[in-house]
């Protein structure tokens, strides 16, 4: 909440409706990974606009999951450079190793795999993101350190904390 | 050694701490130039300095700045475009991550010339912890006075702010990151008005790219003549290239704008030629909306003059052989790699991210890569081929925003430089089992 008054403050009076992506961020970080429209209608209240200018904004960007996610969310980058050089691999890897499609999220609700596109890595391709940390320079065996340590530590993972496993 | 203005300290340790980056001559420009020049005269500099965008569309920076309006009792808004989305590119997010007050003393240095009392540095969101780096340094910044109120006794006042995107590559369009800015869907505007008249909030608004406003602050520590003394003709400078894909040196290297094209892939100095000793085959040299180039053409011009790493000698022959040196995401593509797929990839990235806006993009960029998908699959007709071409060539400047044009190019050059490849895929009725899988993958995470 202080967070919250304190990126408020930033815009000039009557612009408050600015604060919205920085406070929808917050609201998944704070409600388990994703917006159920009960944290976006929470999220208007607090800036005094309609829920409909939330539910629209939080639908556009490809960084607010609409849907729950598993505690560790793993966004693979697709897209050019990335693609080059094995992204195709890392994502069948993962599917194979997790027994899930991407876009879905496994039974134990530890990891939900994402594709998403340039993630700006590209010169140490492929690279997977994960909350707010970059691993990059992947092979199939960092995956599977990454992967196995994540389910060790068993933590929820958002873009807000900084909490890089080191592999 | 080519020149270095952005990371000539960029192997000391330790410089997105205040400290650090003051001992090596920091926040002394800014100082430079709140007490001894006038915003004009800042101004004058930059125009002098012939520094263009970096951002991509290379547009004169000093001239942007004076289409500034100044409205008496409006208020002026410097926005920084920290939005870098273009795939290929990560030149920005490496100068904020190691160097973030190079940023903030360009920011501020920017703003006092610009007469905007308030900046805000816009990232994507997915650089959630370079933004963090950035509010640190801003931090230590307001700490030790320069930011706030009457900055080093010069009766200048200003803040900066960090704003954090939340993944739409068409918030690096200029009028889109203001849509997002105020808190809404990253719709590009129409324009006129430019921002410059109507920009965040309605008020006259510069938006500049990272590189861009970092540029800045050697230009007034060094005089824009001596800037515009480096580099070649009109393209003045020091750019930030980011080298990727089959090469053997990926990273961010800062040239000398009029470096060769041939020294820059194969000198040990940049990216020290193809991996495994392959050829090459084709390179897209500054992010993915520019024409690809085939391996001659980008070494030489059509005219056979070496091509040079600069506005001007990319742009060399127009789009029939030439490019753009756009971002400067050079994309370097070995002799085993399939220019169709290649393309299928592109296509797919700006179906995803167009934003539905205009009937043209968000239509057409479903067609053309729905055709590649069935191209690669062995189902592809010569007439797809055609058709391809066709539907391309309705997006490109039919668009509120260039989105659409950086759609089309990429087939465009593609098919100009490579139809040989689509008549075998459609000849010899390849299937790529690979593509079919991916293409699921894609309908899933879209879902």
């Amino acid at each position: 909440m202080m967070t919250a008054q304190r990126i408020i403050k930033r815009y000039p009076e009557g612009k408050h409706k600015s604060a919205l992506i920085p406070l929808l961020h917050l609201a998944q970080a704070e409600f388990d990974g994703w917006l159920s429209s009960g944290a976006m209608d929470y999220v208007a209240s607090l800036l005094k606009i309609q829920p409909i200018e939330a539910y629209e904004v939080a639908s556009f960007y490809s960084m607010f999951n609409l849907k729950p996610v598993g505690k560790c969310v793993i966004e693979v980058c697709r897209t050019s450079s990335c693609w080059l050089l094995g992204a195709e691999d890392v994502v069948r890897h993962i599917e194979k190793k997790l027994k899930i499609h991407a876009g879905e999220t496994t039974s134990d609700g530890m990891f939900t795999l994402k594709t998403v596109e340039c993630l700006g890595s590209c010169g140490t391709a492929p690279m997977l993101q994960c909350g707010g940390d970059y691993y990059e320079n992947l092979t199939l065996e960092k995956v599977d350190t990454l992967l196995e340590k994540m389910k060790e530590e068993g933590r929820r993972r958002v873009y807000t904390k900084d909490d890089m496993i080191q592999i | 050694m080519a020149k270095k203005l952005l990371l000539e300290n960029d192997h000391i340790s330790g410089l997105s701490n205040i400290n650090v980056y003051r001992q090596h001559g920091g926040y002394r420009t800014l100082e430079k130039a709140l007490k001894q020049m006038t915003p004009e005269q800042v101004l004058e500099d930059v125009k002098t300095s012939g520094l263009r965008g970096r951002g991509g569309a290379g547009f004169p920076t000093g001239m942007k700045w004076s289409f500034l309006a100044k409205p008496e009792g409006v208020a002026r808004y410097l926005v920084c475009n920290a939005d870098e989305s273009e795939p290929g590119t990560f030149k920005d997010r490496y100068l904020m991550e190691r160097n973030p007050h190079l940023l903030i003393e360009g920011m501020i240095a920017s703003s006092y010339a610009l007469g905007a009392k308030t900046s805000f540095i816009y990232i994507r969101g997915e650089y959630f912890y370079v933004a963090r780096i950035l509010e640190a340094a801003l931090n230590e910044a307001y700490e030790a006075g320069l930011l706030g109120k009457n900055i080093l006794n010069s009766g200048f006042d200003h803040d900066c702010y960090v704003q954090v995107g939340a993944g739409a590559y068409i918030c690096g369009e200029e009028t889109a990151l203001l849509e997002s800015l105020e808190g809404k869907r990253g719709n590009p505007r129409i324009k006129p008005p430019f921002p410059a008249i109507a920009g965040l909030y309605g008020c006259p608004t510069v938006v500049n790219n990272v590189e861009t406003i970092a540029a800045v602050v050697p230009i007034i520590r060094d005089g824009g003549e001596a800037y515009a003394a480096t580099g070649i003709g009109k393209s003045t400078g020091t750019k930030l290239i980011s080298a990727s894909g089959h090469i053997n040196k990926p990273g961010v290297y800062e040239i000398e704008l009029g470096v060769p094209v041939e020294e820059f892939i194969y000198s040990e100095e940049y990216c020290g030629g193809i991996r495994n000793g392959k050829k090459l085959k084709a390179v897209v040299a500054g992010g993915s909306s520019v024409p690809i180039l085939p391996a001659d053409l980008i070494l030489k011009t059509a005219a056979g003059e070496p091509r040079l790493m600069s506005y001007e000698s990319l742009a060399d022959g127009g789009f029939a052989t030439g490019t753009m040196l756009g971002s400067g995401g050079f994309i370097v593509m070995d002799e085993d790699t399939s220019i169709v797929k290649n393309l299928w990839n592109f296509s797919r990235f700006y179906h995803h991210e167009s934003c539905g806006q205009c009937s043209p993009c968000r239509e057409g960029t479903g067609w053309m890569e729905k055709i590649l998908h069935r191209i690669l699959d062995g189902h592809g007709t010569l007439q797809d081929v055609d058709l391809l071409w066709d539907i391309q060539s309705k997006i490109e400047g039919k668009t509120i925003c260039p989105l659409g044009d950086a759609a089309a190019w990429p087939v465009a050059s593609a098919i100009r430089h490579f139809k040989k490849e689509f008549e075998e895929y459609v000849r010899n009725g390849r299937s790529i089992k690979d593509v079919k899988h991916y293409y699921r993958l894609n309908n899933l995470a879209e879902a």
